[in-house]
């Protein structure tokens, strides 16, 4: 049948988990893969759901509208000179993003079980997959950005060019989270419990219905250990033209690398043997 | 050409049983806990005591390009421990492995199947899980849908699909993998006898193709007729590798003891011991072929369930199935317990030729298994005075089948002569 290659790859199986563990080489020739893996939960997602992708709109705009009556108008929190409505929402997308992408990555390798134990590829692409889905969400919702925009005839500016960058450090911010919960809840199924208690909190240490502006000078640093909060505020900074995270992104930066490290180097320690612990 | 495909020295996998559920103090010790947590399929032990148990140990074999292993053994071998460690998707306790070449691995029919994406787009995940380029199964689209037989539902969400339907596009995607070594857990097992066929002819084709392929089966006649070697596996331990025909031989005979009882009460319906008798309830071990066979089945019940079955299988001494026979065909139903039963099931004499045969038994319920020993018990029978035997000493074949002759001159020929064999 097929000829057989010249060179044959080796394999080496030895002890301990490490020894299983990707490299990136490895989730670079299964890019296929995780394009189908991706492919297939956008495919999946809103079967035999009445709104369909209506969802990744709605979401976004009950909060905003939400927001908009008990922060906007009864709190009176100040919007860096921008109609509130308009201000929560730039936040919003991003931020609902990221709770999607995060609750979803967690759950990712419990729920992908099933293949888990039947086939190897690289375990990675599992969580990687989980957080890229949302994406498409993203991109639906930022449709809905933009025709508020011009209701508000906000027009975009040159500062709209950073935004890819700043999405870009929302999936990664998404991604190192996922690497330590979704590896975390195959031993301990409680992170399905504290999940989502934490991504409630984490909504209101960011800069989401507030400006990051509020928090006084001196805290600021501290505050933007939150990498979100370079995030959401980047985000809205590029569209909107609100001051941007400045100092925090750099913050920011740091502290989600640092989350990409340890959460790959954990990641690595338990790949090998999630067949026997899930 | 003897170039190494596999080179497996001192793999042995541990598992942790009985420490389910015990609660640790600390996050450290639950991650140094955790490294040997059990597999889900062992039930607990004692409550916080903490066994270990060898699903593998010490196997050390080479295999050499276009060889087709056979791996053989009974239940909890660990025959599938060892396919799970060399697909990589567990990890060894002990010992390495080297492979050489791409591995494809099919542990299961149709892994990753989404219940809700047509045939098309779960033909394109699936194809894409295995390990295959999208290009590759662009390629081989066509024949892949055409191999499973499904053309006409190729839109339709799987879900919609027959048992049969599913498992054929499964093994179809599977079977147009084209790895240099091929991993094949029990898979045939599944579809219906012309799809087994259709299995085992598309094996045969790889095996001829010179890929290496290791292929797990409980199915003798088809390690026999596929597999150029085997390794047989008892108790996690490779006790012996040889040619395909000796050591299912070595596996069947060994395995198999003159009655059969069971380890231990496990607290499902279970089959607890078979003995063979002669027709007065004396044990016998080996009958003649004049002798009507008795064997008596005690199994348990231990919740009451309708419809259950019990049936022997009479296989020859290379495992082929002979023939199969349960209470069904007797036209009454099994009692539907909770309780101990014996069954008795009578091979009528001059049936079973002189020979060495095995008995396999099943005790099942809606096309569940519940039990499945095979083999549980060997014996031989004899020829004893058997008028089988007055003309010559040997016959082939395995069993005697009672058939009607008759032997007369042809009116229209020529008188002449008309002799039988």
């Amino acid at each position: 049948m097929s000829a057989r290659p010249s060179t044959m790859p080796v394999t080496h199986i030895r002890p301990g988990a490490r020894a299983v563990s990707f490299t990136l080489d490895e989730v670079w020739q299964a890019r296929e893969l995780l394009y189908f893996l991706v492919w297939r939960d956008v495919k999946v997602r809103y079967k035999q759901t009445a709104l369909g992708i209506g969802w990744s709109v709605l979401q976004p705009f009950l909060a905003m509208v939400v927001f908009t009556i008990f922060f906007g108008r009864l709190a009176k929190l100040p919007s860096d000179g921008v109609p509130y409505p308009l201000f929560s929402l730039a936040a919003l997308v991003p931020w609902t993003y990221f709770s999607t992408a995060a609750a979803n990555g967690s759950s990712s390798l419990v729920g992908n079980q099933h293949l888990i134990a039947k086939v190897y590829f690289p375990r990675v692409l599992v969580p990687l997959a989980a957080v890229l889905m949302p994406v498409v969400d993203l991109v639906v919702s930022f449709g809905m950005l933009i025709v508020l925009m011009a209701w508000y005839d906000v027009a975009p500016t040159p500062a709209m060019l950073a935004l890819p960058l700043y999405v870009a450090l929302g999936v990664l911010t998404a991604f190192a989270v996922t690497l330590w919960t979704s590896a975390l809840s195959v031993r301990y199924r409680d992170a399905r419990y504290v999940l989502p208690f934490v991504i409630q909190i984490w909504l209101f240490v960011s800069p989401v219905a507030y400006p990051a502006s509020m928090v006084p000078e001196r805290w600021r640093l501290l505050y933007a250990l939150n990498p979100m909060a370079a995030v959401v505020e980047g985000f809205r900074s590029s569209l909107l033209g609100t001051p941007g995270p400045g100092a925090m992104a750099a913050v920011a930066v740091a502290v989600i690398a640092a989350a990409l490290v340890t959460g790959t180097a954990y990641f690595r320690s338990v790949e090998g043997s999630i067949v026997d612990l899930a | 050409m003897a170039d190494i495909a596999i080179k497996i020295s001192g793999l042995g996998k541990q598992y942790t049983i009985g420490a389910r559920e015990e609660r640790y103090d600390t996050l450290r010790d639950r991650i140094a806990a955790a490294a040997a947590r059990p597999f889900r399929r062992f039930a607990p032990g004692g409550l916080g005591a903490t066994t270990t148990i060898w699903a593998l140990k010490d196997v050390t074999h080479e295999i050499r390009r276009g060889e087709v292993v056979g791996v053989i053994g009974g239940n909890g071998a660990g025959k599938s421990t060892l396919l799970k460690i060399l697909s990589r998707i567990t990890t060894p306790t002990e010992g390495e492995a080297e492979i050489h070449g791409r591995v494809g691995s099919l542990l299961e029919v149709g892994t990753g199947f989404h219940p809700d994406l047509t045939g098309r787009e779960n033909i394109f995940l699936n194809g894409a899980i295995l390990g295959m380029r999208k290009a590759e199964i662009e390629r081989k689209f066509d024949e892949i849908v055409q191999f499973a037989e499904i053309e006409e539902f190729i839109e339709t969400p799987v879900k919609h699909y027959s048992s049969g339907m599913y498992v054929r596009l499964g093994f179809a995607v599977a079977a147009h993998m084209e790895p240099e070594i091929l991993i094949v857990d029990e898979v045939l097992a599944v579809g219906d006898v012309h799809f087994q066929r259709k299995c085992l002819g598309k094996l045969d084709d790889v095996a001829r193709s010179g890929r290496t392929v290791l292929f797990v089966s409980h199915n003798m006649a088809a390690v026999q007729r596929l597999c150029t070697s085997a390794m047989l596996l008892q108790h996690g331990k490779l006790i012996r590798v040889g040619d395909a025909r000796s050591t299912v031989a070595a596996y069947l005979g060994g395995e198999a003891r003159g009655g059969f009882l069971a380890a231990a009460r496990t607290g499902e319906p279970q089959i607890l011991s078979a003995d063979l008798e002669d027709l007065t309830g004396r044990p016998v071990e080996n009958p003649a072929c004049t002798d009507a066979i008795v064997c008596r089945i005690r199994f348990t019940l231990p919740d009451r369930s309708p419809g259950t079955r019990i049936g022997i299988g009479v296989l020859s001494c290379d495992g082929i199935t002979l023939f199969t026979t349960s209470n069904a065909d007797a036209g009454f139903p099994c009692p539907s317990g909770p309780g101990d039963f014996d069954a008795c099931v009578t091979i009528p004499p001059n049936t079973l030729l002189a020979g060495d045969f095995h008995l396999a038994l099943c005790l099942w319920n809606q096309g569940a298994i519940l039990d499945l020993q095979e083999p549980a018990l060997s014996f031989s029978v004899a020829t004893g005075d058997s008028p089988l035997y007055a003309e010559r000493a040997t016959r082939k074949g395995f069993v005697h089948i009672d058939c009607a002759w008759s032997v007369t001159p042809r009116v229209e020929a020529p008188a002449g002569m008309v002799s039988s064999r």
